[in-house]
């Protein structure tokens, strides 16, 4: 049969690294795909050089949208490698009850969206709006809805109020049972079930070659998580499990999310609880020559920051490399031997972010018909729809 | 008044375009049509293609790559198209505007027609400047 | 099982020019860039540690390449140093050896102008079509195009 090439992209509308992939298709069947990169490249690790130590922060939060504080705390973790800087225990817990705020709010997010380009609008539209309390108490204690310039070297920058920590219990109350339904809903969903099981499986030996991190490798079985290998903050203090599944497939990645929402409501919950007193930030001297390496488990996996100085107040060198720069070449391996209807909830399954499906295009060359990203999802949702007719429910 | 603004007025389709921004601009966008915010109360939607919108929603600092791109979608819309610049980046470059790959601010490269300031703006700015532009029409 | 360090300490003791412990968890090992692809096969293959990222620095004696490998069950972080000459920067790919070196070898023959060779699939990764050729922005005497 004739080799198609569809091209999706190159514009992601929400993406931290745009991409642009080029899937080779035979008929209905992907037989390879093309990734291309470089839409987004702003220069952020040149710019970084001509930053003062103190100002890095800002520019690092500014990587992405959505994981601005994993971003800023495995810099400011290097940075106090290089130095030798011990934190304070109070912003220790601090930083790990926004960062796990952050994991809440992103899995949500990335659930509302799976749902999206499965054709389930509703969970799309409540799992956004369970989210936006998440998002306002985040506003009340640190000012901002995202970009919360909360860490710095040496500590964090602003204090929880007596009333914050209450309000944070109070919202995690209530989403609790947001989460129960969410969870009860896509584990027994035969449509579901059928529609993302088996589907895009990524072997624990693939995921390992292309050095897959986070949910994805933890999907394939892959026990890592940065938290618990080399414990950051307060993560060594408070109970809590690694989720893994050994399946590798789409469904594997789905429930590892869902079900570390239940983990981070439960590490925020005890941060909460042992919450020390005391200071909030060292006193910073200047920073040492020498090099210094930061890691944090981000909502989409590990975030790898290095950062050399030399003794002045600029870094020399701080390479910057994002969970999504390792997981999104991973569907080289899963998309191939799929269906094009399948493809773009394989892609969006490694959270690249945001899937790409809105800019998506289908171009037939012997036909000349051309679809558009949203045929794509319509493909996807359609698929959806014939399974519920097809007597699975 | 014509036909097509008094339409236009009434329900602006919006298409969105990332030229190198870092996510949040577009999240906020999305969070406009989710149930707390729910643009489309004012007729706004979120479109597929360019050529079916009536407003471009501009975020980002517009990268080397990015930057012939946009040109060629303005050159694509049907007129009138109105243009946002949505959030710090897009507006002045912020923090990256002295990167080696950045082309921008988005008004060196396509006119402009409104700016909603923020970094990230918040869902409240979009839609006052949703509104605000709507009524820049009507006028 | 004998630590992972220990054993590939011993095992590359006579190509490894320095080894420097900065911490448990940090380790920085220097090679000459002809030894470095066997020594990321040894770490890759037969300790499975997780190949991270890699950087380049431009430093005034040459181009200096930084391979992070994670050894996630030890929580360690080792980190292979090496140095290219700054007029003719060559060195081996490792993209052969482990998929997860691909892209980054490609950014860094992009930004830094090192030439990665055997690579399986060179090319642009990041910068536009229209870059000038020869122009490598995270080098430090940089020119804009």
């Amino acid at each position: 049969m004739a080799k198609t090439i569809i091209p999706i992209g190159p514009y992601h509308p929400l993406q931290e690294e745009a991409e642009f992939f080029q899937l080779h298709v035979e008929g209905e069947k992907v037989v390879g795909i093309d990734v291309s990169i470089g839409y987004n490249h702003r220069g952020i690790e040149k710019i970084s050089e001509s930053l003062t130590f103190d100002q890095v922060p800002y520019l690092v939060e500014r990587v992405c949208g959505i994981c601005s504080t994993s971003h800023p705390l495995a810099y400011v973790q290097a940075v106090e490698e290089i130095g030798g800087i011990q934190v304070p225990e109070r912003a220790l817990y601090l930083r790990t009850i926004i960062a796990e705020m952050e994991r809440l709010h992103s899995h949500l997010l990335w659930a509302g969206l799976a749902g999206h380009f499965l054709g389930y609008n509703t969970v799309w539209m409540w799992a956004w709006k369970y989210r936006e309390p998440v998002l306002d108490v985040l506003e009340a204690v640190t000012g901002n809805r995202q970009n919360y310039a909360f860490m710095k070297v040496g500590g964090i920058r602003r204090d929880f109020e007596k009333e914050d920590i209450f309000r944070i219990d109070q919202i995690l109350d209530e989403l609790k049972p947001k989460i129960d339904l969410l969870t009860g809903a896509v584990m027994d969903d035969p449509v579901l079930h059928a529609r993302v099981k088996g589907v895009g499986i990524l072997k624990p030996e693939d995921a390992y070659s292309f050095g897959a991190v986070g949910p994805t490798a933890r999907a394939s079985g892959i026990k890592i998580d940065v938290r618990r290998d080399e414990p950051y903050a307060a993560y060594d203090r408070v109970e809590w499990d690694v989720i893994t599944d050994p399946a590798g497939d789409v469904f594997a990645r789905v429930k590892v999310r869902l079900l570390e929402l239940y983990e981070s409501v439960k590490i925020i919950r005890q941060c909460l609880r042992d919450l020390p007193g005391g200071e909030i930030s060292a006193r910073v001297k200047e920073i040492p020559p020498g090099e210094g390496i930061g890691r944090v488990e981000a909502p989409r996996g590990e975030c790898f920051h290095y950062v050399c100085s030399d003794g002045t107040n600029r870094p020399v060198r701080h390479k910057i490399r994002a969970p999504s720069y390792v997981n999104v070449p991973t569907c080289q391996v899963t998309v191939p031997g799929e269906t094009i209807s399948d493809a773009t909830i394989i892609l969006a399954s490694v959270d690249p972010c945001y899937s790409c499906t809105e800019r998506m295009q289908v171009v037939d060359k012997e036909k000349g018909t051309t679809l558009s990203g949203k045929d794509l999802v319509r493909l996807s949702q359609e698929k959806t729809a014939l399974l519920i007719k097809g007597g699975h429910r | 008044m014509s036909i097509t603004l008094k339409a236009l007025q009434k329900s602006p389709w919006v298409f969105h375009l990332n030229t190198g921004a870092c996510n949040n601009c577009d999240i906020e966008i999305l969070n406009c049509l989710t149930p707390k915010f729910d643009l489309e109360r004012f007729g706004v939607k979120l479109v597929g293609s360019i050529r079916h919108a009536d407003c471009l929603l501009v975020t980002g600092p517009v990268t080397r790559k990015a930057a012939p791109r946009l040109k060629t979608l303005y050159e694509q819309a049907p007129r009138p198209c109105l243009v946002v610049a949505c959030g710090t980046c897009a507006i002045s470059g912020g923090i990256f505007k002295d990167g080696y790959n950045i082309c921008g601010p988005v008004d060196k490269i396509v006119p402009v027609d409104a700016y909603i300031p923020g970094c990230p703006p918040k869902p409240e700015a979009y839609i006052l400047g949703i509104v605000k532009l709507l009524e820049k029409l009507g006028q | 099982m004998l630590d992972p360090i220990t054993r590939f300490r011993e095992r590359f003791w006579k190509t490894m020019v320095k080894f420097d412990q900065r911490s448990a968890k940090r380790i920085y090992i220097e090679f000459r860039p002809i030894d470095v692809p066997e020594a990321v096969r040894y770490l890759t293959s037969t300790l499975r540690a997780r190949f991270v990222i890699m950087s380049g620095v431009d430093i005034p004696e040459g181009i200096e390449l930084l391979y992070h490998l994670s050894f996630d069950g030890f929580g360690k972080i080792v980190t292979l140093r090496t140095r290219v000459n700054k007029d003719s920067p060559q060195i081996e790919s490792i993209a052969p050896i482990i998929e997860a070196a691909s892209w980054i070898e490609r950014e860094i023959a992009e930004l830094l102008g090192v030439e990665f060779i055997g690579h399986p699939h060179p090319g642009r990764l990041l910068l536009a079509e229209d870059w000038l050729e020869g122009c490598y922005p995270l080098r430090s005497e940089r020119h804009k195009p």
